[in-house]
């Protein structure tokens, strides 16, 4: 299957999902249309479970993002979880004194049941 | 009219950036682009700069997307279209930050707007923290993509109360006054 790349904006982050199974969130996701932006990582999502690697990692490097787009991440997320014959890995990254990433982050895990790993970093 | 007026009313305000007009998605892409330069040309704090941020985008989102309230068929055009403007500025002082947003709602939507902030304003931290979570994982999904996140998000990245009035114009409309206020963070 083709590999996913969305290049980052101003308003929306970039995507690499790559069919080896290393998958990157990063950047600002404002957009004021979440669900149309989301819309392409979702199906990627629901072709790789077809043929999954071994292991599935991702990595979430957010800057911001906005009520918009929690819910679509959340969308994200939980289709990770329902993936099928992989190991799935979740890093969540926020900078250091970032309090409010950190605590969405957490709220994530909170819903899905799968462990994250969170790594505070100086700066994304 | 005279300009000097409105400038000093805004120094003294300590508004540093305000618009009234329509809100459109290019409009805020440079509004934010501005403010975020501002913010560090003013050397406040990551922390501050970052809520105020996230702040921001929500509370100017909110407007780009109660425009969307109002339906054009059968009223006036030139009406509707002067209705769907709104109104913001963002000021600084030494201590914090205030966003101040300003729009038309209609009549009918006032219980339920007023019923909404009042009930966020009601919560403790904690109670918000949960609050947030279970929308965020119930809520219904609007087209929007928010479905009603937004004044609880306010609430919870502000530290604040939601502060508000509401004045009704005419038998339709009012105007909806949003006042929210970001402590700055003190510099390592």
């Amino acid at each position: 299957m083709n590999n996913l790349n969305l290049e980052g904006t101003a308003k929306t982050p970039t995507i690499n999902f790559n069919s080896n199974g290393e998958l990157l969130i990063k950047g600002r996701s404002i957009p004021e249309n979440s669900v149309e932006f989301y819309k392409p990582v979702i199906d990627w999502l629901t072709e790789y479970n077809n043929s999954p690697q071994a292991e599935t990692k991702v990595k979430v490097q957010l800057e911001y993002f906005n009520t918009s787009s929690s819910k679509c991440i959340l969308d994200v997320f939980k289709k990770l979880e329902s993936l099928e014959n992989t190991n799935l890995s979740i890093a969540w990254y926020y900078e250091e004194d970032d309090e409010d990433m950190l605590e969405a982050g957490e709220d994530y895990m909170a819903i899905i049941s799968i462990e994250f790993e969170m790594i505070e970093v100086e700066e994304l | 009219m005279d300009a000097f007026n409105l400038y000093n009313q805004m120094e003294q305000d300590n508004v540093i950036l305000a618009f009234k007009g329509a809100i459109t998605s290019e409009l805020l892409s440079s509004v934010l682009q501005i403010m975020e330069a501002k913010m560090e040309d003013l050397n406040d704090a990551p922390k501050t700069r970052k809520k105020v941020f996230n702040v921001l985008v929500e509370c100017l989102q909110n407007l780009y997307h109660h425009i969307d309230d109002f339906q054009v068929d059968d009223t006036d055009i030139e009406e509707v279209a002067k209705k769907k403007s709104a109104i913001f500025s963002v000021s600084r002082t030494e201590e914090c930050y205030n966003i101040v947003t300003g729009n038309f709602i209609l009549n009918e939507q006032v219980i339920k707007l007023q019923e909404r902030i009042d009930y966020i304003n009601s919560l403790s931290r904690d109670e918000l923290k949960q609050y947030y979570k279970e929308i965020l994982n119930n809520g219904e999904i609007s087209g929007k993509g928010g479905g009603g996140l937004g004044f609880i998000d306010i609430a919870k990245k502000s530290g604040e109360k939601l502060v508000y009035t509401i004045r009704e114009l005419d038998k339709k409309y009012s105007f909806f006054t949003l006042t929210v206020r970001i402590s700055k963070t003190k510099k390592k």
